[in-house]
């Protein structure tokens, strides 16, 4: 699809850059709305419950830009890095706010509440699988580990499917945006899961062009 | 205070509590609801009360928190969509059919309902979902009007029942139902029974917003919140315990008793402490310790003396 004009070279970095700043309004107008009273009800419910949301948005924004590429000739790989941050970093203040803003740093609580609960088992569980994800997002590492660095970046399905679910499962009836995010997620991964077939040939064997992107935006 | 031991008396012949407490501001409310009675208000108009024992002696949630953040599954899913979507509801015109296992059935015009003593408790209102609030509800004990219709010997429980309008409440119709319809609530006898039971018909010295339940709907403070159900049209008593919605929806972690109890976790969050609406802002602690029976175990403990409170919760 050549119907989109490609952005000249010398503009990559700066788009990727804007990316992160448009990327931290949410979290930013969240907050000032909060910090000046200005969010209805229950605040730091509000708040919390927006950054998971984005969080998971970002997620799925990263796992798209592969089935763009493939289905839409649109390489958006040079962002997908900044994507895959961003969700990292959202998940980072959704667990901060719960932790400090809504639970007061209660560990008792918070550990109870990890343990016992499955949607906050589930949800700590993708927060942690993240963060080796967020460590390794550098040309160092892509080219330290090589195609062990793809193998362990797989672990994103997992993650959005996790956080899928941390979402569907903590509310009191899994209403119409649930869904949409269960579907959206499964749609990506089935498509993953049957890429091999649709493009033929590779049997599946992450090939260096998924990743080369992310060297060259370093 | 225990009003509950039996061998039960009759409950047609128990004397509703408010009578012994408050004859004085029974007598001005009276003169109140006869003036009320005359015109009926549309929508939030000023409602004269007596000031209730019944108080509790915390701050208020502010009357913008209490009317714009709840839940009215009737009007969609979010705590922002009662106050969105309800703008087409009538509360008025408006009857209230109580029958069942009664001596005198009878459709009661809300006209009839207002002019009874009206008195404003204060009283603590917990949520399911760990939030609670402190409101200044407008109503009558629910027992006045169970008086009036005579409950039988052998009714065990009371049904309650919300309106069904697709057409006004835009959570009732669509492609997708959050709950099946009409959200139905019950309470045994004795509970319904108890003075600090009340049917409210206002809230902060107004008739009831419809996001709030207008233009009656039942408050019950030591259970969760979502027992106290919404614009009732059906009040049925009955020897049988009475489905509940959310019971029906999920019985593993809504019960038919739902008394608001520290010690027994929803099977999703802790129900040790809430988040007061309205206190603390953003960055200040607003999270305080959930009481048994939210705070009324002196007046209702002995209702569930011998009771398994984990089985049934």
């Amino acid at each position: 699809m050549a119907c989109l004009p490609t952005l000249p070279r010398k503009y990559h970095a700066a788009s990727i850059w804007l990316l992160y700043a448009l990327g931290l309004v949410p979290a930013a107008w969240g907050f000032w709305l909060g910090a000046t009273g200005r969010l209805p009800g229950n605040p730091v419910k509000e708040f919390e419950h927006l950054l998971g949301l984005w969080a998971l948005r970002f997620l799925i924004a990263t796992l798209a830009v592969t089935p763009i590429r493939d289905l839409f000739a649109i390489n958006w790989v040079r962002y997908r890095r900044a994507l895959g941050l961003l969700a990292f970093w959202y998940v980072l203040m959704h667990f901060l706010t719960y932790m400090l803003l809504d639970q007061y740093l209660n560990f008792s609580a918070i550990l109870v509440d990890i343990a016992k609960r499955p949607f906050i088992t589930i949800g700590m569980a993708a927060f942690v699988l993240l963060i080796p994800l967020a460590l390794t997002s550098n040309a160092w590492s892509i080219r330290r580990l090589g195609m062990r660095w793809v193998k362990l970046h797989r672990l994103v399905y997992v993650i959005a499917a996790a956080g899928a679910l941390h979402f569907a499962m903590s509310v009191k009836v899994v209403g119409l945006e649930p869904w949409t995010y269960i579907g959206l997620v499964a749609l990506l991964l089935l498509y993953r899961l049957a890429r091999p077939l649709i493009r033929g040939g590779g049997r599946g064997k992450p090939r260096a062009s998924a990743f080369r992107g992310q060297e060259r935006s370093a | 205070m225990s009003l509950y031991r039996p061998p039960r008396i009759p409950a047609s012949q128990i004397t509703p509590e408010h009578c012994f407490l408050a004859r004085r501001s029974f007598l001005a409310a009276a003169a109140g609801g006869a003036l009320l009675a005359s015109g009926m208000p549309a929508s939030a108009e000023a409602l004269k009360a007596s000031k209730s024992p019944y108080a509790v002696d915390e701050a208020l949630t502010p009357e913008k928190d209490v009317t714009s953040y709840n839940n009215f599954y009737e009007f969609g899913m979010g705590k922002g969509d009662p106050i969105a979507n309800s703008e087409k509801f009538k509360p008025t015109p408006w009857t209230v059919k109580v029958d069942g296992l009664v001596g005198k059935p009878k459709e009661f015009g809300l006209e009839e309902l207002m002019a009874l003593p009206l008195e404003e408790r204060v009283y603590r209102m917990r949520c399911v979902e760990a939030w609670s609030m402190v409101i200044p509800w407008i109503g009558f004990p629910l027992s006045a009007l169970l008086d009036k219709v005579e409950p039988l010997g052998d009714a065990r429980y009371v049904a309650f029942e919300t309106v069904v309008r697709p057409e006004e409440m835009p959570g009732q119709s669509g492609y997708f139902q959050s709950l099946p319809w009409p959200y139905v609530e019950g309470l045994r006898l004795d509970e319904a029974r108890h003075p600090l039971t009340i049917l409210s018909v206002g809230v902060y010295g107004k008739t009831l917003p419809n996001q709030n339940g207008a233009p009656i709907r039942l408050v019950v403070p030591w259970k969760y919140g979502f027992k106290g159900i919404k614009s009732i049209v059906k009040i049925t008593l009955t020897d049988k315990q009475p489905p509940s919605t959310w019971n029906l929806a999920a019985p593993n972690e809504y019960g038919f008793y739902a008394n608001v109890n520290p010690e027994v976790d929803h099977p999703r969050w802790s129900q040790a402490s809430e988040n007061r609406i309205g206190e603390g802002g953003f960055f200040g602690a607003n999270r305080r310790p959930t009481l048994p029976f939210n705070g009324y175990a002196e007046e209702v403990a002995g209702l569930y003396s011998g009771m398994d409170l984990r089985a049934n919760y």
